[in-house]
């Protein structure tokens, strides 16, 4: 019985099974038509000399470290920047969520900065922090730090207000409706915050990089080899970019289907 | 002593536009220990307010409450809160959710598993310790919040519409339910509804409250020996008297 019902999930998982492979491969095929077509390899190479570069992660290109060398750089980077941006937003969204004084007195704040993108801070952060893992972390945290800080206001706000009465009424200390009945009830808007701010950190590191006097990651590879005009590395460190932001979200989407299976059934 | 004392309770609230609105005027009632009291009352009449001071959750603007001849100063353990939402914690096991209380009280883990496992024998869900509340019926989850309110082992036990939200056949049988933990437990129970049937089924008296502001109508004792029979001629008779005083205590329109 049970063999059966395993199979037969199997079985109609296979017909579509493809289709999310459909678009990518036109995608690749047309892609490599254009290639041949325009025949210049410093506009668009041919896919082979991307898979060649994508092919050997751990070769050196350029004298500036392999691919794998720079998305370990970067990544190291990014983790350090969300945890600082979230470690500041998490709090300040329950404190802003659960106390309107605090709101009152930050959002204004907030509002004015929010709108500021992070990558206009560089100047600012160059001339602050000079050259260096600092100024990168400064930007990573402020890209991570808004959509963090906003979900989990939201989701601090969300809580049911029975919820935190039943505790009370159970004899709940103020601390312990924080601890046992906002944070976990917040907690499934707060991963989705989290999820955000790691897109936006991501993206913010490979900006980041680029700043003047960065030597390595891979957004540092992929202008370095626009300097030498090495068309197939810039394509190549792409969809690395691509491929380590698409993993680390789904990772994380992952454990909310599982972890936070409540806030969907909670009728 | 009285269990329960509601000593002159008034309650003005501000609205957002500045207005006053006075919810409560003068609302006293005594209680004595294991008393089953229904609160009854057209809609906005200030009774799930009533509830909510008794509670600690709301201040009154005067009088007070008095448990065990202590004033309550805020919520509190000995008054055991039970909503119309259930109000259960879904990301909680059931178990957990009953031992919530004494989790907060700081009694360790195998002592609160093993009395909320009692507690849940009592409400009769013994197999479904270990399942979420989202898995359960509307119903099953109000028996969940029951255990949870009784298992911190509360004075009185305050129950807010309970059975609001559920179809008239499980109301019916939750309301059975009730009454037989009510008997095993010897609880102080202030239960509020708008239903007429369910107070006259459920009480030992009823307390009639008027439209805004709430006032007492009338304390209406209900001397039938339980179990009640729903359809007997004393029970529709007492339910047309009951039913006078809410129409009554409505402005003219």
């Amino acid at each position: 019985m049970r063999e059966n019902v395993q199979k037969n999930r199997r079985f109609r998982g296979t017909p579509r099974g493809f289709h999310w492979a459909v678009m990518p491969i036109l995608f690749l095929v047309v892609w490599e038509m254009a290639a041949i077509a325009i025949n210049n390899q410093f506009i668009l190479p041919r896919l082979g000399s991307v898979a060649v570069v994508l092919a050997t992660p751990f070769s050196p290109i350029l004298g500036s470290g392999s691919l794998v060398d720079n998305a370990i750089d970067s990544l190291q980077r990014v983790v350090v920047g969300f945890a600082v941006g979230a470690a500041l937003a998490v709090p300040l969204g329950v404190a802003m969520g659960r106390w309107s004084t605090v709101d009152r007195l930050v959002d204004p704040l907030i509002q004015v900065f929010r709108p500021i993108p992070p990558l206009a801070w560089v100047p600012l952060a160059l001339a602050w922090f000079k050259i260096g893992l600092a100024s990168m972390v400064f930007i990573i945290a402020l890209g991570s730090f808004f959509p963090v800080l906003l979900n989990t206001l939201d989701g601090v706000r969300s809580v049911k207000r029975t919820w935190i009465e039943a505790a009370m009424t159970l004899g709940a200390t103020e601390r312990q409706v924080l601890t046992k009945v906002i944070l976990p009830g917040a907690l499934p808007t707060i991963w989705t915050g989290m999820r955000v701010g790691f897109g936006i950190a991501w993206m913010c590191v490979v900006a980041a990089e680029m700043m003047p006097g960065t030597n390595s990651g891979l957004g540092y590879l992929i202008l370095y080899a626009y300097n030498f005009s090495q068309v197939q590395v810039i394509i190549a460190g792409m969809i690395v970019i691509g491929l380590i932001g698409l993993g680390i979200d789904t990772g994380l989407r992952r454990f909310e289907e599982r972890k936070f299976r409540w806030r969907e059934l909670e009728r | 002593m009285k269990k329960l004392v509601v000593d002159r309770v008034s309650k003005t609230f501000e609205t957002d536009t500045g207005e006053e609105v006075e919810a409560l005027r003068g609302v006293t009632l005594e209680v004595e220990e294991g008393e089953f009291i229904c609160i009854l009352g057209p809609s906005g009449c200030g009774k799930t307010t009533l509830l909510r001071i008794i509670a600690g959750l709301d201040t009154p603007s005067e009088g007070a409450v008095l448990v065990d001849g202590e004033p309550v100063r805020g919520p509190t353990p000995r008054l055991g809160m039970i909503f119309q939402d259930y109000s259960l914690y879904p990301w909680r096991r059931v178990v957990d959710n009953i031992a919530f209380g004494l989790e907060l009280a700081g009694v360790g883990k195998a002592t609160r598993t093993e009395r909320a496992r009692e507690y849940l024998e009592l409400v009769g869900l013994d197999e479904f310790a270990d399942a979420y509340p989202y898995e359960l019926s509307g119903g099953m989850r109000q028996r969940v919040a029951v255990a949870r309110a009784l298992a911190t082992e509360p004075a009185v036990v305050l129950m807010d519409e309970p059975f609001g939200a559920l179809d008239a056949q499980t109301r019916n049988a939750m309301q059975r339910e009730l009454l037989e933990i009510w008997e095993k437990t010897m609880k102080t129970v202030l239960f509020v509804t708008h239903s007429v049937d369910e107070a006259v089924f459920l009480a030992d008296r009823i307390v009639v409250l008027t439209t805004r502001p709430g006032r007492i109508r009338e304390i209406v004792a209900v001397n039938e020996a339980r179990p009640r029979d729903r359809t007997c001629t004393a029970g529709a008779s007492l339910r047309r008297y009951v039913l006078g005083l809410i129409d009554e205590g409505r402005p003219d329109t």
